[in-house]
């Protein structure tokens, strides 16, 4: 084992340990790994903005509980991107602007979990809190436990899939994501209705229930809903002209 | 921002170490409030402390000469006070008998002092700059207690001066900290001072803190004058609000700011972020959980 400036290298695994290191230094020794590099990070504490930024196919493991924005900016356009995961809790905005890759956390998610996601996976085993999926543009975030209010609050793009129950005011200005729920609706927001589950959902369902590995979760007991198409002045007939 | 910081020791044998506690709790939310802070410590007084005297929290924005103003009230109060002094205020223990003559001679000689807080078991320190450097400089890791709540201030709506600063102490032993702004204090406050409410600052937080002080003069109990805070005060809010023997912790309805609570059997710990929270003792078994919004969450001694 050699250690330089808190880098320890256990046989193939890169050891950063948190408490020798500034954030920054973190993410810059995360940067400056090869592709299939893997990486144990130690001691985190709750730290903000852990592993962000980060384009090359790395693999992370948390071991503890992050803070705001663990995985944010992560990713390339193509999906490809470093896969992180958390043994423990996270804090808010979980893989905010997540590009591409996957985030695992094997605890709860704080609120705006995966908030502006482009792409990539968000795994959530345990609850998300309110307005998971916000603004979500791509990509797909699964909760295994209970999402809280105004999850997928104006969401654009992108799945969002709900083993647990909804909080209030589900999917409030939703454009075009699906939200499918295995539990309770404790109340639809603003323009959010039940939508009728089709073959295409159940395939895409199925797909992130492999993915994620929540396997509880069974399509044909779950409620989709979409947007009203009331509230936003976009029409699917006027696609052509956008 | 602000940081909001609540700690209630079930556990009487961590009461020496209060402080030490608290202070890595406060330093870790020294970046969501870096202009000012206040801290608020409850402790057990001797039961065979007679006649019973009061704990008054002096502080000002001006330059006070407080030994000098320590000493003048000695001359009024009965023999016996005790003084402690730091930076921006004072700490004063006085007969309850003595309190009046010491209030009017603060009215009629210190005029730019304010109490800061009164109660039975209470001191309350606030001051500008980094609460870091707070700490530090007046050596809270060695105070001892049972009950501490404080804040760190990055000032949205009203001056950063010591009496701008949290906890704001509208009533004997009660203590409220918020991470937040109101929108309607202003109509709130042209009401309380209708009924004869006097406040220390222009802070939106302070007319929260005062209202609901008023409400529970109405016989509300603190849950019920919470509800009334959270129904007629408009805006966003994590407050965190002491007694002598509760703390809770409340929401507003879209949980605009944060709020991570741990619990075990020795404490009940209430932070604006987890990280506040990473360096208690036994925190990898802690029940940890966020309050949910517009839920009133209260713990005892």
């Amino acid at each position: 084992m050699e250690s330089l400036n808190g880098t320890e290298t256990l046989d193939c695994t890169v050891v950063l340990d948190c408490d020798d290191l500034g954030t920054r230094a973190v993410n810059r020794a995360l940067r400056a790994l090869p592709g299939g590099s893997s990486v144990s990070m130690r001691t985190p504490r709750g730290r903000h903005n852990l592993a962000v930024g980060l384009a090359d196919d790395i693999t992370i493991t948390v071991e503890g509980n992050a803070g705001y924005f663990l995985g944010g900016l992560c990713g390339a356009k193509d999906g490809s991107g470093p896969d992180i995961e958390v043994n423990g809790f996270v804090g808010w905005s979980v893989g905010e602007n997540l590009m591409g890759g996957t985030i695992r956390v094997r605890g709860s998610a704080s609120q705006s979990a995966g908030a502006s996601a482009r792409g990539g996976r968000i795994f959530i085993e345990g609850d998300a809190s309110l307005r998971a999926g916000i603004s979500l543009k791509g990509g797909s975030l699964a909760i295994a436990g209970d999402a809280g209010a105004m999850t997928g609050f104006m969401a654009q793009a992108g799945t969002i899939l709900i083993g647990g129950n909804a909080g209030h005011a589900l999917g409030d200005s939703l454009y075009e994501a699906a939200i499918y729920v295995q539990g309770s609706i404790a109340s639809l927001g603003a323009d959010a209705v039940i939508d009728d589950m089709t073959d295409d959902d159940v395939l895409v369902v199925k797909r992130m229930v492999e993915e994620s590995g929540f396997d509880h979760i069974e399509p044909e007991r779950l409620t989709k809903v979409a947007s009203g198409r009331q509230l936003y002045h976009f029409s699917t007939h006027n696609h052509g002209s956008y | 921002m602000c940081g909001v910081v609540g700690l209630l020791l079930r556990d009487p044998s961590l009461q020496p170490r209060l402080g030490e506690l608290l202070v890595p709790m406060i330093e870790a939310l020294d970046e969501r409030g870096p202009d000012s802070s206040g801290i608020a410590v409850y402790a057990d007084r001797p039961a065979t402390e007679l006649p019973p005297t009061l704990r008054l929290s002096l502080g000002a924005d001006e330059a006070v000469d407080w030994m000098a103003l320590g000493c003048s009230l000695l001359e009024v109060a009965a023999s016996g006070a005790e003084i402690h002094r730091f930076g921006a205020g004072l700490v004063l223990d006085v007969p309850e008998a003595s309190l009046a003559t010491v209030q009017e001679r603060l009215a009629a000689e210190w005029p730019q002092v304010r109490v800061l807080g009164t109660g039975w078991n209470l001191r309350v320190l606030k001051d500008t700059g980094r609460p870091t450097d707070t700490c530090a400089r007046y050596g809270i890791a060695s105070w001892d207690g049972y009950l501490a709540v404080a804040h760190t201030r990055m000032a949205t709506e009203s001056a950063v001066t010591v009496l701008h600063s949290h906890p704001f102490v509208p009533a004997r032993d009660l203590c409220v900290v918020h991470n937040g702004s109101f929108s309607n204090y202003a109509t709130v406050r042209r009401y309380l001072l209708d009924a004869g409410v006097r406040f220390d600052s222009d802070n939106d937080s302070e007319v929260a803190a005062r209202y609901l002080a008023n409400r529970l003069q109405f016989g509300d109990d603190l849950e019920e004058a919470t509800r009334w805070v959270m129904k007629e005060m408009d805006g966003f809010f994590t407050l965190v609000i002491t007694s002598a023997d509760e703390m809770s912790v409340v929401r507003d309805a879209f949980a605009c700011k944060p709020a991570v609570v741990a619990e075990t059997s020795a404490y009940v710990a209430v932070a604006s972020e987890y990280r506040a929270l990473a360096e208690l003792p036994g925190i990898t078994d802690a029940t940890v959980f966020e309050p949910r919004p517009e839920e009133v969450y209260t713990w005892s001694r």
